[in-house]
Formats: structure tokens, sequence, C-alpha cells
């Protein structure tokens, strides 16, 4: 049993042993344990944002869209609309009066001035308490100017992070439903890839092994996503999805509506990259695929393997923590070290389900701390006494590594180089290796 | 020739500000041993401790009290109070701030009140918790931030024993700034208490023992002592009198107060400097003299090339005053001046100078990128000064950036920017004419050629 000084934390951590513990999670922040984690609110918007040609519209007071101004790394091959944050800036008066009539001239000015096919308007937490009627507003708004103007639930309060991601999905739905009357019509060999947000063109490095599969990429969601495409999703053959956590219940949904399967892959980390794309390849069934799959893997393994062994040759007997913010990354992140002689010490996530941690639990080694929903006090505890010798995470995370004298991993969504597929596989090697390996840790 | 525009729109379209808690949480981290939560939902806490974290390339650690569904509805009293007792397990704070967020406002929590139960239940010290009411839009990041010195002053001063240090009260400068005005007071030979002070906190050296709240900031009992000073050095002289601690020590114990601009640049230092001898009868050391003559120096060789700037200064509205002085004394032309904050005394106080730099300027009150964008095309600008949100004036106008303010996230050392006092200025000055002179070796020779061979 793990001592914590948060009574309510206990039940959100635990050392891996032979019995298996369930651990609590996918539930509340607990009051005053400075978790990690975000709002509902950011939950929505790191899904949506990489529409690239859409007006992304904060509803609520300005340091929603300040905190989130152009902050991820996600690349565009067209429109860069979506690296602004614009917002309704409620002040006082609004709060009192009601921010509807704010809200409708601010759509009316963006519409004027952008000419978008397509709006998000997010809900805050000031929106969800004096009960804005965004609904209303968008339906108004949208038949005035006949584009799409979609209102994302996303009042920070309702929920975690997660309910974030459900309310972007629920948003995306509308989005996708083909117009009445509409035929779908599927298209052999064309997948929808989900979960992916072209963090530094990761969307590009997917979409190129799957053209060299015989395969055409047709939408992803959301990396590098644009409003006339997403209007195609319908006709996808298959739905692989990635990121579990932020689009498995699209996904679902998807499904249950149009019939399209899915499947879950990861392209984090050579295993799961190699593994990923024969499912895909089994998927499709067709031998002309199974065959270009293999000579991919064969092309891109002999290219990469060798560089890999020789940065895991400095790394052998290296432990890491990791704290991030879904499951699927966690799972691959495990593997992805053991292919550097690297072991798990301390992992955690700030949204994974009890299926990501039943994974990780069968994946790492006995004694490994497990945790959902951590905070900086938990995470020192654990990479200190677990002896690990440097932490993945995000941009909280890093100062607090550098100042424990850990080195550390960038694996947050501002990263300007890409960590999926062979490609990552390699920057990944690289990036652990200049950090364990750097002069510095010899002065502190 | 001048334009002031208080803008009203419906829709801010990039943000030149961030909301009130944001300002309160970076005084706060200036106070010794201390501990804040943010009254409100999980995101803002989150989002604001990445914002600071990547500035100061720190650990910022701030509670919230994650208000649910439920406790919207139904009052987060009890969530706060236990946010409070779990905070105070982990990290043993000898003071707490608590600020308030949109929601915790709107839907009328009486945090005061909350916090004053909760020091009686646990029989705690009145003094170990301040409450500071910061809707989100209430104001800016900068009003947070004076009107929580403020709030932080008056539950703790108390009436003391004259004494003969002097009280020096400051805006939201970086660590290294904060360590330039701490080495000039101490040449000088002057004891004071500086409030609040994040240059350890905030930059705190590398040490094998990790400290959860890290060591540093201004003492308790400092703060408790500023009610007996000789007198207030404010530097804040854009700063509402409701939101001046130093107003508030003045009105409350008597203590002088002298509200001066950011010793930035050489009129505002040898002001600065003058003041301090007036309050305290010291003169000025050699060390101090030889640098202002360094200083000019600097000035007299950068002069030339300084003549070719015209600058967009944003950001804070102290720091924008201090600024815009600085360049026009050394002939740069601040053509676009603009703050997020609503603030009527920045323009007023510019207006003179301003005028006698003989062209036309605009200054933007309440404003957001889109619209200092836009001015900036107008005004013909050549390089901007402000926080690293004027990155996007650099790639879509191709204005070249000289980063100084917060937040500076997109470069490593925010905190170690150093613009004040004789040797600061000396550094920001070069910063700014090495800018210039880079943009004229980039383009002279293709523009000539231009100009002249191709006609």
């Amino acid at each position: 049993m793990l001592d914590l000084a948060i009574e309510e934390r206990k039940d959100f951590v635990y050392t891996k042993s032979k019995q298996r513990k369930a651990l609590k999670c996918d539930t509340d922040s607990i009051s005053g344990a400075v978790s990690q984690r975000a709002c509902v609110y950011c939950g929505a918007r790191v899904v949506l944002n990489p529409i690239t040609d859409a007006v992304h519209l904060v509803h609520g007071p300005i340091g929603c869209a300040s905190y989130t101004w152009d902050i991820r790394g996600s690349l565009s091959s067209g429109s860069e609309l979506y690296r602004n944050s614009f917002s309704t800036d409620l002040k006082e008066q609004d709060v009192i009066f009601g921010g509807e009539k704010k809200l409708t001239k601010a759509i009316e000015e963006l519409v004027q001035k952008y000419r978008p096919r397509l709006v998000f308007v997010y809900s805050t937490c000031v929106v969800g308490v004096i009960g804005d009627d965004l609904e209303a507003v968008c339906r108004a708004m949208a038949a005035k100017h006949n584009i799409e103007i979609i209102p994302v639930q996303s009042s920070g309060f309702v929920g975690n992070k997660s309910m974030g991601y459900r309310a972007a999905c629920d948003s995306l739905l509308r989005l996708i439903e083909p117009r009445r009357g509409q035929k779908i019509v599927k298209r052999k060999n064309c997948l929808n890839l989900m979960g992916d947000f072209n963090l530094a063109g990761e969307t590009w490095i997917i979409k190129e092994y799957l053209n060299r599969m015989g395969l055409a990429l047709n939408v992803a969601f959301t990396g590098d996503a644009k409003y006339e495409t997403l209007k195609t999703a319908t006709q996808a053959s298959l739905n692989i999805v990635q990121c579990a956590g932020s689009m498995m219940y699209l996904a679902k949904k998807f499904e249950e509506k149009y019939g399209t399967p899915f499947l879950r892959v990861s392209f984090v980390g050579i295993e799961d990259t190699v593994e990923s794309l024969r499912r895909i390849a089994k998927a499709i069934n067709d031998q002309s695929v199974y065959e270009k799959t293999e000579e991919l893997i064969a092309v891109e393994m002999e290219k990469t393997i060798p560089v890999i062994q020789e940065y895991g040759k400095a790394l052998q007997g290296k432990k890491a923590a990791v704290y991030v913010g879904g499951g699927f990354k966690a799972i691959s992140l495990i593997k992805q070290f053991k292919e550097l002689g690297i072991e798990v010490v301390m992992i955690g996530t700030q949204t994974g389900g009890p299926e990501d941690y039943a994974a990780i639990n069968d994946l790492v080694e006995e004694g490994t701390v497990i945790l959902d929903d951590a905070n900086p006090a938990e995470i020192e505890r654990f990479t200190l006494e677990k002896g690990a010798h440097l932490l993945v995470g995000g941009v909280k995370e890093r100062p607090l590594a550098y100042k424990l004298g850990l080195a550390f991993i960038d694996h947050n969504h501002d990263r300007k180089h890409p960590l999926c597929g062979f490609d990552g596989a390699v920057n990944f090697a690289r990036e652990v290796y200049s950090t364990v390996c750097s002069p510095v840790w010899k002065y502190v | 020739m001048s334009e002031t525009n208080t803008h009203f729109r419906n829709v801010n379209e990039n943000p030149c500000n961030m909301c009130m808690p944001m300002g309160g949480i970076l005084a706060l981290k200036g106070i010794e041993k201390t501990m804040v939560i943010i009254h409100g939902s999980q995101g803002c806490s989150t989002y604001m401790r990445r914002h600071i974290s990547e500035h100061f390339n720190e650990p910022v650690d701030v509670a919230s009290s994650s208000l649910n569904e439920k406790g919207t509805v139904y009052g987060g009293e009890e969530n706060l109070k236990k946010g409070l007792d779990n905070l105070r397990k982990v990290y043993h704070p000898d003071f707490i701030g608590i600020l308030t967020t949109c929601l915790a406002e709107t839907i009328g929590e009486d945090i005061e009140r909350i916090a004053q139960e909760y020091v009686r239940e646990r029989d705690l010290s009145q003094d170990l918790v301040v409450a500071v009411p910061t809707p989100g839009y209430g104001g800016t990041h900068t009003e947070g931030y004076f009107l929580t010195i403020r709030r932080i002053v008056a539950k703790l001063a108390k009436k003391t024993q004259k004494h003969s240090r002097i009280n020096v009260i400051i805006p939201n400068i970086s660590p290294a700034d904060i360590r330039e005005l701490k080495r000039i007071l101490s040449l000088m030979d002057i004891g004071y208490i500086l409030l609040p002070d994040v240059s350890d906190t905030l930059d705190a050296p590398y040490s094998r023992l990790y400290h959860k709240i890290p060591e540093g900031g201004t003492p308790l009992a400092h703060i408790r002592a500023m009610s007996g000073a000789v007198a207030t050095v404010e530097l804040g002289i854009t700063v509402d009198d409701s939101l001046s601690a130093g107003k508030y020590l003045e009105e409350e114990y008597g203590v002088p107060l002298y509200r001066l601009p950011l010793p930035m640049g050489i009129e505002n230092t040898d002001l600065f400097l003058r003041t301090l001898g007036e309050i305290t009868g010291k003169g000025v050391p050699r060390g101090l003299e030889l640098e202002r003559g360094r200083l000019l120096d600097c000035m007299i060789d950068s002069h030339k090339y300084n003549f070719q700037g015209r600058c967009a200064v944003f950001g804070e509205t102290e720091l924008v005053y201090a600024i815009s002085t600085t360049c026009l004394e050394n002939g740069i032309f601040p053509a676009v001046i603009a703050t997020g904050s609503r603030n009527e005394r920045l323009g007023a106080l510019l207006a003179k100078s301003l005028q006698e730099g003989g062209s036309n300027y605009v200054l933007l009150n309440d404003t957001d990128f889109a619209h200092i964008r836009e001015q900036c095309k107008i005004m013909k600008v050549n390089l901007a000064i402000g926080s690293s949100e004027g990155r996007y004036l650099t790639e879509r106008e191709g204005i070249p950036l000289v980063r100084v303010g917060f937040p500076v996230h997109d470069q490593v050392g925010g905190q170690r920017i150093l613009s004040l006092g004789y040797q600061g200025t000396m550094a920001f000055l070069d910063r700014i004419t090495n800018t210039l002179l880079d943009n004229k070796h980039q383009n002279y020779r293709s523009s000539l050629y231009r100009k002249y061979f191709v006609g």
C-alpha cells in the first residue's frame, strides 16, 4: 500500500504485483490535489482545433482563448485560419445581461471578414452558468449566412477533459451527417484516420504509408482536416483509430450510424507501427495490399533498425517514468522503451480508461507504479523512489524533471518533430539519447 | 497628432492580455512559502500553470478546487475547504492565496466568508489565507496582479514600529530585472522591502534537494512591517488608485507614497535614483555613475541606427510606458502603443512626449493583435517590442520582434531578460539596435539594387 498525503488519492495509484488491483480512473480530479489535467473546453478545443479552415470562436471571457492561441503543433496544407484565437471576450455587463447578442455580432463580424464555410462556437464555464442558448444563436446565424455553425458544449465544469473529447466528437458527428436523402457510397480501400492531429506532419507520414500500401486516406480526424473533405467522411470503408481516448466514441457512433467498421491502431514505436500496418492490411484483405505492406515494412525496417540499435546501445538498463495525456500513447511508449532497452518504472495518464490501465498493467514489470490523474508531488516522489533516469511528459512536467535532475522527453502537442511511424521512432530514439546522454548530468 | 482608440468590438481576435487570476498567481508566487488555490473548474489552474511554466521554465504548482457540475449548482464551499485541507497536507504553506475565476464569481461564491470560516473551523491563524476576487471577465492579468498585491498588504500589514526601510512595490517584471533592482538598492546601501519578489521562486537555482514550494519570495514578516516604512516607492504610475497597495499604505498608515515609472531608460532611472536619494539622503555611488556613463556611451554609439526605428510596443501598461519613453529618448518612435488593459492613464502620461516626437501615433486600449497588426501596417512599423505573442506580427507582416515582458514562451530565458537600471537599459538597447541592424544588413543590397539598378 502506497502511503499518500491525500487519502482520496490512494485508489488512483498502485504498484504492479501478482494480484491485480482495479485502478480508479476516468473521474473528476480531487480538489486541492494540483491535478495536471485541464477541463472540458480543453478536451474539445484540442480535438477540433486542427480543422484548418474553420473559425474557432470561444464564447466566454478572454482567458480561455488567450491560453489556447496557436499552442498546437498541428500543420496545415492549406488554410491557416485555425491558428487564430477568436473570443467573444465577455465582460461583466455581458455576464449580467447575457452574451447572446454579443455572440451573434461576433459571428456576423467573423463571417464577413473571413467567409468561412464552418464555424465552431465553444461554450465555456460562464456561458454554461448564465445559460446562453448557443444552439439557437448558431442555428439562426447558420440559416442567415448559409454556412455551418456548430455549437460545442464544452463548459469547463461539466466533467473532465474526456467529456470535452466527447463534446468534440458530437460536433463532428453533426458535421459529417449526410443531408437527408443523400445516399452513402462507400469507396473501396479508402480509410479515415481518427485520433491523429498532424502534429509536426504525422498525419502526412501515415498517409504516405497508406498510399504505399495501395490505400487512400480519406479524412483524418482532425489533422489537416478541411470542411470540404470532412463532408466526405462517410465514404470511407474503414476507420482506423489511433488516439482511442479522444476518438473511440466517434468510431463507435460511426459504425452504429453508417456501418463503417473500425480498427484500433498505433503508430508510436516500431513494434506498434509494424503491427498496425499489418492489421490494416488484414482488415482490407487484398493480396496486393498484403504484398505492398510487407515490402513497405521491409524497406523501412532496414533503414530504421540499425539507427535505433545504435542509440539503444548507450541506453541499456536506463529507467523511464511516463506521464502523458492519453492511454494509447502510454501503452505504445512502454513497448517503444523496451525496443531501446529501457524499463518503464512509473506510468500514468490524465484521461486513460479501465481498458487502457489493464493493458498497461499487462505490459509493465512487477514493481512499476501505475497512477491516474497524478500531481507534481506524486510524480516527484515516484520518479525518485523508482530511480527513473528520464521523464516523459508535457510542458508542465518538463521543468519538474529538470529541477529533479532528470532527462526529459516532450510528448506534448506543441512539439516540432514527428514521433510517429518509422521516422518518428528514429526521432524518439535520438531524443532519448540526446537527453539521457547529455554531458549536463555530469555537473548536477 | 495622436489618436487614442478605445476600440469597442464584439470579437477579440488573438488576445493581447490574459485574465485576472493569472496576475493573481504571479503576485502570490512572489511571497515566501505561499501556495495558491484557484476556485473554479480544473482547466483554469492547469492552463495558467502551463503558460507560466513555459515562460519561466520552472515548475509552477497551483491547486484548483476542481469545481464540477454539482459544486456549480449547489455552491463550491465544501469543495474549496477540502481543497485547502489537501493542499496544506502536501505543501505545508505559511500563506495561502485563494483566487476566484469567472465560474466562481458568476455563481456568487463569497470566498472572503468561506476563507474566514475555514480558518476558524480549523483553528488556524486569520493571517494564513487571503481571498482575492479575480473574475476572468473583470479585468486583465495586469489588474489581477495589482489587486492581489493590494489585498495581500491589506491582509498582512499591521500597525508596527517605524523603521528605516523603504517599501518597493513592483509590477510584473522578470526575475533578472528584480535582481537588478535589488542590486541597485544594495549599492546605494538602502534597506528595503520588495513586493512581490519572484526572483528566486520563479527562477530557482538547481539544487540537489527539491522544494515543493521554492525558496525565496517576500517574507511575510516583511509585509507585516510595510506599515512602518519610511516611504513606499511604487513602480506603478499607470495603476488605478483602487488597485494600488502603495495608496493603501498611505491612506491607512500614512506611509508617504512615491509613484514612479519602471527605471528603464536614462530619465526614468535617474528619477528612480533621485527619489531614493530624496527619501534616504543617500547619494548615487560611483559604480552606478559609471554605469550611467556607459549607458550614455551606448546611446551615442547606437543613436543613428535607432533613428530608423518605428516600433509597436504592446503588453502590460507599466512596461509599455517604460519601453515607450526609453524608445523616445533614443530616437525610436513608438508609432503603435497597445495594451489589452482598459487604462485611462497610459495615454495621458505619454501624450506630451509623443507629440514632441513629431510624428503620428496610435494608442490602442483594450485591444487585440488583429487590431495591432492592422495599425502596424498603416503606421509603417518596422520593429515590434513585447511578449512572444507578437511573433504573429513577424510571421504575418515580417516585422522583427524584440522579446520583453510576459509571456516569452517560444524561446528560452524569459526569466533572464534584463531591461532595468542603466545596465538593463543598455542590454535592452543593444537588443533593439542589433535587430534594426540585422534588418538593414539583410535588406540593403537587394533594396538598393531594386531601387537604383533595376529602377
